[in-house]
């Protein structure tokens, strides 16, 4: 049988708490991980590369970085375009002071950077909740962002008041700045999504995120069971900053390559990752992927049917856009709460006694 | 007097007036969270819609004329009349009711007894959908609004202040008239909670859900009756800000400010809204008038949200709100 943990025998502790328990689950991961890493850069080409598949696997880091937060530890926030924003300024001002530092560890680092500025909006998280914390996190926004756009330092006194990013290279091969290649860039973000994707998923159902679980469904039951709400809200707000940040700057740059704060990580931005963290599904890493899928490829698709198929003006169908995401919100909200990755499992679920209904 | 002093009272008035204009949004967002627990985001939206459906009726625009013309060819966008303010004012007052109407039936009548997080997040999504509605609807660019209502500086307060201190403060009539429209606002609510019968109900919905619900008090009618109440508000506070600085997608981030303002008043008080709007208001205008020279202008954009930080640190509930207690 096709779909069935029936046969696929399980000889140590090690096998048996895989995140793939189902065998036909487990070749569909190595096949989709070996497309992407040895089909997509042969086939891939700019207009796939900066429309679709670029932007998803930087939007699916940030997704993964809002899900820690708001589906693992509970605690919404509406400031990550200002957290992307941190990231893509640290890596700016790292890239311009150390011309010679390799560009991956610059990155890493912004993510670092992030991560400390994360801990430090996090710490009212301590006292607050709920939507009290969400205007805690607003502040964050728009603080953020007016100091990046009114501050000189952060721009390196550009008199446009815009941060570009310059050429780096990995093993020789340009991936920001106009020389690099569709490939390139398509490669450095599927490396870091892939081993990102890997930390989040372990991190999440280790100790750490039994902990973030906890807090999450009640955060006093988890005081006195033993949990420290300290730890476990500051952990997650690091962590899930650190995932936010890498992705500000690998979208500055990978792929804008050039930016402006109160643009490219306005308010928006923030509403943007939560509706693909809640569409995707609260609390699930497979959510994370569907959610950013979702809302970049569905956006394109609608442009594509009504603006180059129906000869629709743009504006037009950029408002139905927005109406459209608005409503789609709303119905998964009312019919399934837990988002795409719900309707996965329940699929996954019925395969599993197919033919039978249970 | 010292001119440095002089200014600096000027910029507090200007923050009183402006205050008010928050607190108008504000009183919105009250409304609806204590009538039924839900965080409004999208009463900014409201406001901007219910501006927008106002400049619609008054000049006669046809509604989703650019929809129509693009899907049938055709080029229609003006029915060619004028309606006037009086028609135009209790026509968008239906249409906020009926959305009002559409709200409980097909968002909050299938979300009861989830949490407040869900209901926050279904009305962000409102706010999404609302805005793609008003700018299809009535089209995307901005537009002047004009109730008749006087505009320009105040020459009473210019005249008084001058014979007074030997310099006229700068007051816009505007923002006058919207004080005086905010203090009536509020009266008119408070009688309204206090002495109908409606009003009673609906403070008893706001006390305990199902306590109300079984001596027979309609939950869906009391949030029909709050939605269209606060649609009205929106309403004010959209012609209002409309006046001022033109209808306009900016409108629904003003309203984002409204948050803080709750956050300092309490999320479930009155006045407290009223009295946390003023704070922010004249909180911003002297920060960013003693603090420009220092570290840059344009502070207004977060200084109310950094200042609801730092209160929400020492008393979360608010100035006026209710005290939170938690059990497990």
């Amino acid at each position: 049988m096709l779909y069935r943990e029936a046969g696929d025998f399980k000889t140590s502790y090690v096998a048996d708490s895989q995140t793939f328990p189902i065998k036909f689950d487990r070749y569909g991961y190595y096949f989709i991980l070996g497309f992407a890493f040895l089909v997509m850069p042969l086939i891939i080409n700019d207009y796939w590369a900066n429309s679709i598949v670029v932007p998803f696997l930087i939007y699916t880091i940030a997704a993964l970085g809002l899900n820690i937060l708001i589906g693992y530890c509970g605690q919404l926030s509406l400031g990550t375009g200002a957290f992307m924003a941190v990231g893509a300024y640290a890596s700016y001002k790292l890239m311009t002071a150390y011309p010679d530092f390799n560009i991956v560890f610059v990155i890493i680092l912004a993510g670092f950077v992030t991560s400390a500025v994360g801990v430090l909006f996090g710490l009212p998280s301590l006292r607050i909740k709920g939507f009290y914390l969400a205007v805690a996190t607003l502040a964050a926004q728009f603080f953020l962002i007016w100091l990046f756009t009114r501050q000189p330092w952060f721009y390196n006194y550009s008199p446009t008041g815009m941060i570009s990013a310059p050429t780096r290279e990995v093993f020789g091969v340009a991936v920001t700045g106009p020389r690099a290649s569709a490939v390139s860039m398509y490669m450095i973000c599927l490396c870091f999504l892939v081993s990102l994707a890997w930390l989040a998923r372990n991190l999440t159902r280790g100790t750490l995120g039994r902990q973030w679980m906890a807090i999450r469904d009640m955060d006093i039951a988890a005081e006195i069971i033993g949990v420290n709400p300290l730890m476990a809200k500051l952990t997650a707000f690091a962590v899930s900053s650190f995932f936010v940040g890498i992705s500000g700057a690998l979208l500055f740059t990978v792929y804008l390559g050039a930016a402006e704060a109160g643009e490219a990580f306005g308010i928006d931005k923030s509403f943007l990752v939560l509706f693909m963290v809640i569409i995707g599904g609260l609390g699930s890493i497979f959510g994370a992927f569907a959610g950013a899928a979702f809302l970049i490829v569905g956006p394109v698709l609608l442009k594509l049917l009504l603006v180059n198929t129906l000869g629709w003006p743009t504006d037009l169908a950029a408002h139905l856009e927005i109406m459209i995401i608005g409503a789609l919100i709303i119905v998964f909200l009312i019919v399934e709460p837990h988002g795409i990755a719900a309707l996965w499992r329940t699929i996954k679920e019925k395969l599993r006694l197919w033919p039978f209904p249970y | 007097m010292p001119d440095n002093l002089l200014f600096a009272m000027e910029a507090t008035l200007n923050g009183l007036t402006a205050g008010v204009m928050y607190a108008l949004v504000a009183l919105g967002f009250v409304l609806i969270f204590k009538a039924s627990g839900i965080f409004n985001f999208a009463q900014g939206v409201l406001a901007l819609f219910a501006a927008l459906t106002l400049v619609g009726f008054q000049s006669g625009q046809i509604p989703f004329a650019h929809l129509i013309n693009v899907i049938f060819g055709t080029r229609i966008h003006h029915f060619g009349w004028n309606m006037p303010t009086v028609l135009a004012i209790p026509a968008t007052v239906l249409v906020m009711i009926l959305l009002a109407i559409l709200v409980e039936r097909f968002i909050l009548k299938h979300l009861v007894n989830q949490e407040p997080i869900i209901l926050f997040m279904a009305t962000i999504g409102l706010a999404y959908f609302l805005e793609g509605v008003g700018d299809i609807m009535w089209g995307a660019e901005v537009k002047a609004l004009d109730v008749g209502l006087p505009k320009g500086m105040s020459g009473a307060v210019d005249d008084m202040t001058f014979a007074w201190f030997g310099y006229g403060f700068y007051i816009d009539r505007l923002e006058l008239w919207a004080a005086g429209i905010a203090a009536i606002l509020v009266a008119s609510l408070t009688i309204f909670s206090q002495y109908t019968k409606q009003g009673r109900a609906l403070r008893a919905v706001a006390d305990d859900h199902q306590a109300a619900l079984s001596v027979g008090i309609s939950l869906r009618f009391i949030w029909v009756l709050t939605w269209s109440i606060a649609g009205i508000v929106a309403l004010v506070a959209g012609i209002m800000w409309g006046s001022k600085s033109g209808v306009q997608f900016s409108l629904s981030l003003i309203a984002l400010k409204a948050l803080p303002v709750l956050i300092l008043g309490g999320f479930t008080s009155i006045p407290g809204a009223i009295v946390g709007g003023l704070i922010i208001g004249v909180g911003e205008k002297l920060f960013d008038f003693y603090m420009q020279p220092i570290i840059g202008g344009a502070t207004e954009n977060w200084f109310a949200y950094m200042l609801a930080l730092v209160f929400l640190l020492f008393r979360p509930q608010g100035l006026f709100g209710e005290r939170i207690i938690e059990r497990v």
